[in-house]
């Protein structure tokens, strides 16, 4: 694969809440003892944040620690540096029970930037998304519509959304639907 | 509309997030064992109007499987609890038996 692409190809949908296709981003699937302190400090150490509380994600910049379940992690990088991270994971649970994989061809990122960026994903999500409940740093799998996401706070009015690739269009229309529609104002 | 609380991610699930998995506590009977023991197993259920121990799967959240222990009469939630529970805890039976004196469902009353 000599030219890697995402899958919108930065496709952007402007408005007051702006949804955005971030492009190419590092995503390795680790799954593992997440209480074991080899892992933990490995993970730490190739993405330079703290380890995650349940249902928490860490990010700074294009890197950060997502907690998915009880036994899996999402660990971001950028792109280029996924398969120097992989490595670095292999050497450090050498002779554990864990599993860690390239998944970011496999993913699409998408970004919601806006004031009521928060109303825009509570429309589509079952998820309490009040912001006395979901603050920066929180982290929820669930649906949106009708796929599988997931969805992080970068910053009070940036949302960072992941979903399989196969979706990400379908993920697209649907957030940028629900941006244009408007705030409906209920937090 | 149900909301089960996952007790692996520690979220409040919607109804949409989960997988239904059918009725909990089943004892497997297999090679072995007679054909009535082996076709309770397979096809016999409980269908109560009251208290029910039911499989959930948090599907689009952690994926984890977990019980439930809920009343199909009122929706009214008792409790969850990890799958690896061989029978409903103490203070789910406690909570059950506060509001339904006397609820016996299979081998647990």
């Amino acid at each position: 694969m000599s030219n890697a692409v995402s899958a919108l190809q930065g496709k952007l949908a402007p408005g007051e809440v702006t949804i955005r296709e971030a492009g190419l981003r590092g995503m390795i699937v680790l799954r593992g003892d997440l209480t074991d302190k080899k892992l933990r400090a490995v993970c730490s150490g190739v993405t330079g944040v703290d380890y995650p509380g349940q249902g928490q994600a860490n990010c700074v910049g294009e890197k950060g620690l997502c907690w998915m379940s009880p036994d899996e992690l999402l660990v971001l990088v950028p792109y280029a540096e996924v398969a120097e991270a992989i490595a670095l994971i292999d050497k450090a649970l050498k002779g554990t029970h864990y599993l860690a994989e390239n998944v970011s061809d496999a993913r699409a990122l998408i970004l919601v930037e806006g004031t009521y960026g928060r109303e825009v994903i509570a429309k589509l999500a079952p998820a309490d998304l009040h912001p006395d409940s979901f603050k920066p740093g929180d982290f929820r799998r669930t649906r949106l519509g009708q796929v599988a996401a997931a969805f992080w706070m970068r910053d009070e009015d940036t949302f960072e959304v992941i979903c399989f690739r196969s979706v990400a269009e379908y993920t697209f229309n649907l957030l940028a639907a629900s941006a244009k529609a408007g705030a409906v104002g209920h937090f | 509309m149900l909301t089960l609380h996952c007790p692996y991610c520690g979220v409040d699930a919607d109804e949409t997030d989960l997988h239904a998995g059918g009725q909990a506590h089943l004892k497997r009977f297999g090679p072995g064992s007679s054909d009535e023991e082996f076709e309770d197993y397979l096809f016999m259920r409980e269908n109560p109007k009251g208290v029910h121990f039911e499989r959930w799967r948090h599907v689009y959240g952690c994926g984890k499987w977990f019980l439930a222990a809920r009343c199909t009469n009122t929706l009214e939630v008792f409790g969850t609890y990890p799958a690896q529970t061989l029978e409903p805890p103490k203070d789910i039976r406690d909570k059950i038996a506060g509001t339904r004196p006397g609820w016996s469902w299979g081998i647990f009353k």
